[in-house]
């Protein structure tokens, strides 16, 4: 919302500077986004008076001027064709910087005349698009006054953004009257008188909108205004608009523009030759259409308030005018209209056909139902005083709606919810100088909000009023008391998961990620994406239109950019969300790794590619990272379709619960990814660990670990080499060894996998170590090799391994 | 002493001193020492003495066997660290080589960001709360007193889901973490101490928006909470965020539909030269809103506001993060760029916490 200093003082009688009132705004609430003080761009700017204009001499096109500035008289080289002898400028010296260029004005030597100044266009000054010529001010301009305060320019422009629920703001005068609550002034009295109606409105007004809740138009008060003259608007008015951004049309036009502004009242004028009988405010017709003063034709749905006559719907009401009954200069008669339109209606109409209106902003916010009235006289008089005419009495149909209320307000209440110590009397006042009404009640009071403030609904916006205006610098900082002497957990065990995940994986070495939660659906649709509730209605892009079924796509796809940025071997994870369908128990919490290309080169250790196993470690590191028993998890071989299906597998406890799956990811799914895995320098794995399906730790009541039972007696290792089926599991031996004897063997260690020279094709060579720790005594030659040999036996008839010799 | 002894003495001595190797002692020592060696013989012969003579070169003999004994080990010594430092010298490595790598991991500023605040808040006993991202209209709009057509639901930008049966008002992705707000009023009876740190989604794509982006909500229900307590609270979390313990802080009137009375709060900084600075310095930042929680929402969750009331925040977690490291663009936090990751992340081990304090 942008106004003039000069505009807000003609409501607010203050002494207040410029600063003051600035501040003032921002801490009441009406927070200042900038003040523009176009003046002090333009003070280098004086009048200038051209003693003389004579051809140069050496240039057809080029004039010589003598500028008398007040205090001397500078010879400027001009080239504007209106450059002449006895005319008023604006001068600018040289080392001005042009405000309209950004270019610094050096003296210089414009062939062979010197040239020290310059005589400006519109342009030039940033004012306009008009460079045909230079300003040529009034003959009564003073010689050597600063141009903008002649202009009328030295008028700073403030804006305020305004919150929504100050409809009442919209207008200068609401501003002005914040600003008298808050004590920078007093708010002057408006004065509006009413206009006698000379004759009766040839134009009539029906509302047919009955037994529709809210009333589309509560309220339409009209005016017939004949013999007017509509022309452009005095330079008051037409400087007003302007320094808010608003151009000038003409001067009825810019009276409903200043109604607006002003004092927040939308009106519009019909022109009424153009309107065919009465007029009557009803719904749209489903298929009707109206073509709007924006150029712009709509077709309506049944659900918009249209402003009709007998030939159909003449402009969207509260929204925006037709084009057919505008006025324009040849106008003689005009139609005046003032209503009120139902808030919910005039946005739901304005949303849904995309107009955005000074009026519709102001309606759908709710408009004071008791200024009306005032503001078609004011209105009147305004289109009376500057395009003459004689006026017709009102017509009114509707009826001002009641809105007239009170709440108690308890003093007490200001500082038990608002924080703020203030004597009563002081409170009670800042509410009457915002216009409400206040009356003693018992040991509280009834407050009465004005007609203008819709936006107050209880105590609690009373006592914001109050708070507000007193300031919120005066309430006092309070710590926040602890409820226990000591702080309980912040986390839940649950919400620690995805907590530990990240410093898990972290301490892993793989760097986080966070992507975003909505993918392309061709993608997700690889991963697993099946609830059609997932999709958005309104996606922002459309790679980015399906909630995601999995965040492997996510790294794989971020991997690859850093691959291409010349950043090779990404090892990337997140853990968050991934949804499986549009409820809250569908939305489960994942954390997800991916490694791609290859381990690092170095001379000590060759650089190999990452394989399905690393995926596996880091579904491990999380898993035991949350203080999960890895070895209670049996790993099955039967991921989901977006793995490798001969290099993957899932970590599962139970024949149903897949705690995480990891792998290779599937070279066809990485193709329709665009990935070529050779510019990678290797595979693609990854691993999805579901964090919300770990089981959750037992509540012993107790912190205590265990006993630990360590034994006195020597553990013994030995080692088994094996020849198997290459197929076969190692996690089969490894069970068939633990199997054999649970309590005394503490630890299976596979240490060599071998295929190739010496172990025959389709087998594979298997070596692994066998801890025992014997718990009350050393083990003795005999019962170890009796051990060995069960656990040979055991692996050969768990496997069909046979003891390689 | 006699003569004898004494040249022995002597050339056992020189031998000793003149051994280049730990071999050469064992030749002195099987010279002189062993069992017929030049001590040995002369032991041998102490019988054909008498009582008195046999004691004093016995003593003799004795003294100058330990001497040479000790000469030998202390000789051999010298050679055993001469002989270990030639083989460590000869063992020599370049120590200026690169180890055997160890991946370092990064932590995401976001991540990092919110184990702070969970870190603050949680020492002002709050605890953590959490609530879907595809959201009911309810929970995220008509319960927080923003009914349908409601001017605050356009500066929303709001996402919708399809709705692949019709009817129904379609879900939202969730525009703010304040549903969580309603969620938690409903199931749990105050006092109440919540943070709801958490994704949010805007239809907003530009240099200073992201469709995804994170917030975290405080809410504080209980019978004496006020806006005095909403200062203090805030106050003290910003400057223990920040870590600039006289950060100055300013709260300014503000329109929420779900808070009445609603703030804004700022924090001091300066932009002198172009460069934002936190603290004292004539200028101010917005970072976060607030408010008294509406007596309506209270209502709404079934809680009697006659007898409840209290305060609720939210701000954007990445706007913190980017105020308190630096971080010039919102953009790139979700550009997984490990050049970016790697400069702005955090190491595993760096957990924020009160006592151990909140950052490097």
């Amino acid at each position: 919302m942008k106004f003039t200093l000069s505009w807000l003082k003609d409501h607010l009688d203050t002494t207040a500077s410029l600063e003051e009132i600035t501040r003032t705004l921002t801490m009441i609430g009406l927070e200042l986004e900038s003040v523009e003080d176009r003046a002090a761009k333009l003070a280098p700017f004086t009048v200038g008076y051209v003693v003389e204009a004579r051809q140069h001499p050496d240039a057809d096109r080029l004039r010589v001027c003598i500028v008398d500035t007040g205090t001397d008289k500078v010879q400027v080289v001009c080239g504007a064709p209106n450059a002449r002898t006895g005319m008023k400028g604006v001068f600018a010296r040289a080392g001005t910087t042009i405000p309209g260029t950004g270019l610094l004005l050096k003296a210089g030597n414009i062939r062979g005349q010197a040239s020290n100044g310059m005589l400006c266009s519109a342009r030039e000054m940033g004012l306009s698009d008009e460079h045909e010529g230079i300003i040529d001010l009034p003959a009564d301009a003073p010689v050597g006054e600063p141009f903008a305060k002649v202009m009328g320019l030295d008028d700073p422009v403030i804006d305020i953004a305004i919150t929504p629920n100050r409809a009442d703001c919209l207008g200068v005068r609401g501003i002005a009257r914040d600003l008298a609550a808050a004590g920078l002034g007093t708010l002057k009295p408006r004065g509006v008188v009413k206009v006698p109606g000379r004759y009766a409105s040839p134009l009539g007004v029906r509302i047919a909108a009955e037994g529709i809740d809210p009333a589309p138009c509560p309220l339409f008060v009209g005016r017939h205004i004949r013999g007017v003259k509509n022309g452009p608007s005095p330079k008051w008015l037409q400087d007003r608009l302007m320094a808010i951004g608003l151009r000038p049309i003409s001067a009825l036009v810019d009276i409903t523009n200043l109604m607006t502004f002003d004092v927040n009242r939308p009106l519009h004028v019909f022109d009424a030759a153009t309107v065919a009988r009465g007029i009557t405010v009803r719904l749209a017709r489903a298929g009707e259409t109206v073509a709007a003063l924006n150029g712009k034709s709509y077709t309506l749905t049944g659900s918009e308030c249209v402003i009709a006559d007998d030939d159909g719907a003449l402009g969207l009401g509260g929204i925006i005018g037709g084009e057919s009954s505008g006025c324009t200069e040849a106008t003689t008669d005009v139609f005046v209209e003032a209503a009120l339109f139902d808030p919910l209606r005039t946005a739901a109409s304005g949303r849904q056909h995309q107009i955005i209106s000074d009026a519709r902003y102001r309606f759908e916010r709710g408009l004071d139902p008791e200024a009306v009235f005032e503001g078609m006289e004011a209105a009147t008089k305004l289109i009376l005083d500057i395009c003459g005419g004689e006026p017709s009495e009102l017509v009114v149909a509707g009826a001002v709606p009641d809105t007239k209320r009170s709440y108690p307000l308890r003093p007490s209440r200001i500082h038990a919810l608002g924080g703020l110590e203030i004597p009563a009397d002081r409170a009670l006042a800042i509410l009457h100088r915002l216009g409400f009404a206040v009356e003693p009640a018992g040991d509280a009071y009834r407050v009465a909000p004005p007609s203008w403030r819709g936006d107050v609904q209880g105590e609690a916006d009373l006592v914001e009023e109050v708070v507000r205006i007193a300031g919120y610098d005066a309430i006092e900082a309070v710590p926040l008391p602890r409820e226990t002497a000591l702080p309980r957990p912040a986390l839940t065990p649950l919400q620690r998961r995805a907590r530990d995940a990240r410093r898990a994986l972290a301490g892993a070495g793989l760097v986080e990620a966070v992507t975003f939660s909505f993918m392309a659906r061709a993608v997700a649709e690889r991963f697993g994406f099946g609830h059609p509730g997932l999709l958005l209605a309104n996606p922002i892009a459309a790679d980015l239109d399906a909630m995601r079924p999995s965040i492997l796509p996510n790294l794989i796809l971020a991997a690859k950019r850093n691959a291409d940025r010349g950043v090779a071997d990404a090892a990337l994870f997140e853990v968050g969300p991934i949804y499986l369908d549009d409820t809250p128990d569908g939305q489960l919490s994942v954390a997800c790794a991916v490694r791609v290309g290859a381990t690092p080169r170095h001379w000590g250790s060759p650089s190999r590619p990452v394989d399905a196993l690393d995926a596996k470690a880091d579904a491990l590191a999380v898993v035991t990272g949350l203080g999960f028993a890895a070895d209670a998890a049996t790993v099955a071989t039967e991921a989901p379709g977006w793995y490798h299906p001969g290099r993957s597998g899932v970590l599962k406890l139970g024949p149903k619960t897949v705690l995480a799956q990891f792998g290779e990811i599937h070279p066809a799914i990485l193709a329709a990814l665009d990935i070529d895995v050779r510019k990678l320098g290797g595979p693609v794995v990854g691993c999805e660990v579901f964090l919300d399906r770990l089981p959750a730790p037992k509540s012993k009541g107790t912190r205590a670990r265990p006993l630990l039972k360590l034994s006195a007696f020597q553990p013994v290792e030995r080692d088994f080499a094996f020849v198997l089926d290459a197929g076969v599991a190692a996690d089969a031996v490894i069970k068939a060894v633990r199997g054999v004897d649970r309590a005394l063997i503490a630890g299976v260690s596979v240490f060599d996998v071998y295929q190739g020279k010496g172990v025959p094709d389709g087998k594979k060579s298997l070596a692994i170590g066998v801890r025992l720790q014997p718990a009350d005594r050393t083990l003795t030659d005999a019962e170890i090799e009796a051990v060995g040999q069960k656990i040979v036996a055991a692996v050969t008839k768990a496997t069909g391994a046979s003891l390689r010799s | 002493m006699d003569q004898d002894l004494n040249r022995l003495r002597d050339d056992a001595l020189g031998a000793i001193a003149r051994a280049a190797a730990v071999a050469d002692l064992n030749t002195v020592r099987v010279d002189v020492l062993g069992r017929k060696g030049r001590v040995t013989d002369l032991m041998k012969t102490l019988g054909a003495l008498t009582p008195d003579e046999r004691k004093a070169r016995g003593a003799a003999l004795n003294a100058l066997k330990d001497e040479i004994t000790a000469a030998i080990d202390a000789r051999a010594a010298a050679l055993e660290a001469v002989e270990l430092d030639h083989r460590l010298q000869a063992e020599r490595i370049d120590v200026t080589l690169p180890v055997r790598p160890q991946a370092e991991g990064r932590i995401h500023p976001i991540s990092q960001t919110i184990d702070e605040m969970v870190a603050i808040f949680g020492e002002m006993g709050f605890v953590v709360a959490e609530g879907p991202d595809v959201e009911d209209d309810f929970y995220n709009f008509t319960a927080l007193n923003i009914p349908p057509e409601h001017p605050a639901r356009q500066s929303h930008d709001t996402f919708y889901m399809q709705t692949p049966n019709g009817g129904a008002s379609p879900k939202v992705l969730r525009t703010h973490t304040s549903p969580v707000q309603i969620r938690t009023m409903m199931k749990e009876k105050p006092p109440i101490r919540i943070i709801v740190p958490g994704r949010t989604y805007r239809c907003d794509y530009d240099a200073t928006h992201s469709p995804n982006f994170h917030q975290i909500e405080g809410l504080v229900i209980d019978k004496t909470s006020h806006m005095g307590h909403l200062k203090g609270c805030l106050s003290e979390f910003v400057r223990a965020f920040f870590d600039v313990p006289d950060l100055p802080v300013r709260f300014r009137p503000s329109y929420f539909p779900f808070t009445e009375p609603s703030a804004e709060m700022d924090i001091g900084c300066s932009r002198a030269g172009g460069e934002l600075k936190l603290g004292a310095g004539g200028d101010w930042l917005e970072i976060l809103g607030s408010g008294m929680v509406h007596p309506k929402v209270i209502a709404n969750c079934g809680l009697d506001p006659a007898e409840y009331q209290g305060f609720a925040f939210g701000m954007g977690i990445e706007r913190a993060a980017m105020l308190k490291y630096g971080i010039p663009d919102l953009r790139t936090f979700y550009e997984a760029d490990l050049r970016w990751l790697r400069h702005y992340g955090f190491l595993g081990i760096d957990v924020p916490s009160m006592t151990g304090g909140l950052g490097r």
